[in-house]
């Protein structure tokens, strides 16, 4: 029997009155909603992703979209969306593909987490009249320094100093490869960081040459596909990332559909052209964490020492034990992807319902570390649903060094986090290789929108700080007497070793 | 020289003070142990939480002496705690693996006790040294210990103005470990990251204050990893980058080096402090100068104060007294 449609998920509505039938919805809508016949402008809402291309571009404010405009019964277990998805599956027998980060309703951790100010007892500093120091340095450092008498009487340093990536500001761009989005994206985001004085990643997709020019700003990742891997990709790197695990979806690997793959992605990827990129679940090289430090290594030897070598893994519910194990290797720092990270695709499964949210994991792996006597040894770097400056300014009293950030500079870009990434029409030129839509984002403004993100937030960071009393990111960090829990129950204050607001 | 101009100085700025805490530290007073750890306690009564830390000092070493600290009772002072001292030394044979045995049975004797012996707080540990202090004004917590019968050549004085902890003989300064006393004036908002930092490395913070990770950090950084006093000061209280980049190459490198490696040991917020061992003093301010600090110096005595009021009532004829920059260390070495 045929299961018919399903609702509408969005329904877009045009008030005619408005409308001057410029037409300029129908260009840009890469989805079809737009039709213009003979004039009339003709809809069908069905093909509606909500990303907003053709209400920021209509001259009128003409166009109107509503979400879930057909009711379903209510009933608090069985949702619309649960319905749905069943409905789909059976029609299909395929699993469910997501974009984006976890869409479930579970509590923002980060939004019961309070920050703290002086008041009397210590003055506030202002960060107009004095200096405010963000430098971040990520990257292994010696347990203690050790000094020599020389024989003028003075000391010298004996300590020799592992490289570090010197940022101004501890805001990265996280990992999005050409291919997932496109070349005028990850161009636009090179420009910024370069700018700014930050770092960006290159994704699992090897380097493009019009990004070489920025490769000191470069971060470059080895993932289980070894895509566009090679010695020329690792020397031009500031720092080399091994990706073992995402957020969005641990314990799985990467897939960038084929449609995707063209020619110059197929090239720097070192694919064929149109075909799948498939990265396999777990690295077969690494089954255990003695064959991940032994990569590390053979990683440093390939590149005489001279980079920083981070390891990438998803917050898991065992996350501080690895990443202890990680911190052991000569790794130089661990990422942290939470549960809220963002992808171009996922198993919807994967995506809401695999890992654990990256503030608790940040404590958790700032604890052991702690516990263990090695934690200033080694960089923490989270990523995974970071909004804006004041969940940096948590993430690191929580214990980090430095955050990535993703999702936000894409909407920096114009994304509207739609969701529909996978399919590779991104109305906006980001998560998508069709060159019309890709011409769509120009680079010149596309990296000043996301420089003056950073820089916005890097301002709003030196704020929070100096009213806290405090002039430099490392006193923040880790710093946890400076949060306060609200609404949290005891269970994760313990975890986040934070007190409950009024203690 | 003798407590009494101390005190003097001290009770001169008694509107600093809110009469709830002011405590002494000197250098030199027992001469007749000087081998000895000079243990100084708080008990709470002298039968249970006494015989628990005469059990504890037994079985790491010998109690060469023992007596209550003499007190002399003062209208204004609420007595809360008997002041008692041991004379003790550790037996370096049970700690092994360690470079400094000693030392580290003394830490985990003193983390030890006040950590897990109710009724009984250990706040002086080094040797011919001691810690005096209580909740009252500066010039009664000086009578009650009888300030001006003992003879130091080194002499630190605090006067408190207590928000956290009001009135509790624990939370007066100096703090003390092993051969460290700290007097501070301030409030380090760094404090958890500084308080993870050091008990990362073994020590415990008991005292419900700031103030006792400035003694522990001098002892890893001083003691453990065997940093100079200038160096530790800038681990502390660092140059700016914008100073760093500047700097001749090999300078650069050195800060830079001391920035990444004891970046958690650094201090922010308001503050000004001196650190006292047995060889020197050493004192400095936050890195922008938010508290007050004056030096005096008249060739043979250094003296380090918040007030130069204070300085003049000791030495009234002193010329050279100046303001160190912010963040410079000030250092006063022992000559013998
Ligand atoms: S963009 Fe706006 S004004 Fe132009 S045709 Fe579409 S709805 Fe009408
Ligand atoms: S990047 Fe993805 S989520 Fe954002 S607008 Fe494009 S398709 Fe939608």
């Amino acid at each position: 029997m045929s299961l018919g449609s399903v609702p509408l998920k969005y329904r877009i509505d045009i008030d005619r009155d408005q409308c001057m039938r410029c037409m300029r919805c129908v260009e840009n809508c890469s989805y079809g909603v737009f039709r213009n016949e003979e004039g009339k402008l003709i809809l069908n809402s069905r093909k509606c992703t909500a990303c907003h291309r053709c209400i920021s571009m209509c001259p009128r404010d003409a166009i109107s979209l509503k979400e879930r405009p057909v009711d379903y019964r209510s009933h608090s277990l069985w949702t619309g969306e649960a319905r749905e998805d069943i409905i789909n599956q059976s029609r299909t027998g395929k699993i469910l593909l997501a974009g984006m980060g976890n869409a479930k309703e579970y509590p923002v951790i980060f939004d019961r987490l309070v920050l703290d100010a002086c008041q009397v007892t210590n003055p506030s500093i202002d960060p107009l009249r004095e200096p405010m120091e963000l430098r971040t340095h990520i990257g292994k450092k010696p347990p203690r320094l050790e000094f020599k008498k020389n024989e003028d009487g003075d000391v010298d340093l004996i300590t020799e100093l592992a490289p570090n990536l010197e940022l101004e500001t501890p805001i990265m761009i996280g990992h999005m490869s050409y291919g997932a989005i496109s070349l005028n994206a990850q161009r636009s985001i090179a420009k910024a960081v370069s700018k700014v004085g930050t770092f960006m990643g290159t994704g699992e997709g090897g380097l493009h040459e019009s990004i070489y020019p920025y490769q000191d700003n470069m971060i470059v990742q080895v993932a289980s596909g070894r895509f566009g891997v090679d010695i020329n990709y690792l020397d031009r790197g500031a720092a080399i990332e091994i990706k073992i695990g995402q957020g969005a979806k641990p314990g799985i690997g990467g897939h960038l559909p084929g449609e995707k793959v063209c020619s110059d992605v197929s090239c720097t990827r070192m694919i064929p052209l149109g075909s799948d990129a498939i990265s396999p679940a777990p690295h077969h090289d690494i089954y255990s964490i003695e064959d991940l430090a032994q990569l590390v290594r053979g990683l440093k030897e390939a590149t005489q020492w001279k980079k920083p070598v981070f390891v990438k893994v998803a917050a898991v519910h065992n996350v501080a034990a690895i990443a202890a194990g990680i911190a052991r290797s000569s790794a130089d720092a661990v990422v942290i992807d939470g549960f809220r990270g963002g992808t171009g695709a996922a198993p919807k499964v994967f995506r809401d319902n695999v890992g654990i949210p990256i503030e608790a994991a940040i404590a958790s792996v700032d604890r052991k570390l702690n516990e263990q006597g090695i934690r200033n040894e080694i960089s923490i770097i989270a990523s995974g649903g970071i909004r804006n400056s004041a969940d940096i300014a948590k993430s690191i009293a929580l214990g980090a060094d430095a955050v990535y950030i993703g999702t936000a500079a894409l909407i920096a870009m114009g994304c509207r986090v739609c969701g529909s990434c996978y399919r590779g029409l991104c109305p906006w030129g980001i998560a998508t290789q069709r060159e019309d839509l890709v011409k769509r984002l120009d680079i010149d403004s596309g990296s000043r929108q996301v420089a003056n993100l950073i820089h916005a937030w890097t301002y709003e960071l030196s704020e929070l700080m100096g009213a806290a009393g405090i002039n430099s990111i490392e006193s923040l960090r880790g710093n946890r007497e400076r949060l306060r829990g609200y609404m949290l129950d005891e269970g994760s204050l313990d975890v986040l070793q934070i007190k409950p607001i009024g203690a | 020289m003798d407590g009494s101009a101390i005190k003097d100085a001290l009770s001169l700025m008694d509107e600093r003070g809110s009469g709830e805490g002011a405590g002494y530290v000197a250098y030199g007073i027992y001469p007749d142990f000087p081998d000895c750890y000079a243990l100084h306690v708080f008990f709470d009564n002298i039968v249970e939480p006494k015989s628990k830390v005469d059990d504890l000092l037994s079985k790491w070493g010998v109690i060469v002496h023992q007596e209550e600290i003499p007190t002399y009772e003062q209208p204004r002072l609420k007595r809360q705690h008997i002041p008692w001292r041991y004379f003790f030394k550790p037996n370096k044979d049970l700690m092994v693996g360690s470079l400094t045995p000693e030392e580290d049975i003394i830490i985990k004797t003193v983390m030890g006790i006040n950590s897990g012996i109710n009724g009984a707080l250990v706040f002086s540990s080094g040797k011919n040294m001691g810690v005096f202090k209580a909740a009252g004004w500066p010039e009664d917590v000086a009578n009650f210990y009888r300030i001006d019968s003992y003879k130091g050549y080194i002499w630190l004085a605090h006067n408190r103005y207590p928000t956290n902890t009001p009135g509790w003989w624990g939370g007066a300064h100096p703090f003390n470990l092993l051969d460290w006393s700290v007097v501070h004036n301030g409030e380090i908002t760094s404090y958890g990251t500084n308080r993870q930092y050091v008990e990362s490395n073994g020590y415990k913070c008991t005292m419900s204050t700031d103030t006792e990770v400035v003694a522990y950090l001098f002892d890893l950084l001083g003691r453990k990893h065997e940093l100079p006093e200038n160096f530790i000061v800038k681990a502390l209280a660092p140059h700016f980058w914008d100073e760093i980049d500047s700097m001749q190459p090999r300078e650069r490198e050195l800060n830079r080096a001391i920035r990444l490696t004891y970046g958690p040991a650094m201090m922010n917020g308001p503050f000004g402090i001196v650190v006292a061992r047995s060889d020197g003093i050493v004192g400095f301010t936050d890195r922008i100068k938010l508290r007050p600090l004056v030096v005096g110096d008249d060739g043979d005595r250094l003296y380090i104060s918040s007030e130069e009021a204070a300085i003049r009532t000791v030495d009234p004829d002193i010329e050279n007294i100046y303001m160190p920059k912010a963040g410079e260390p000030v250092i006063g070495r022992v000559v013998i």
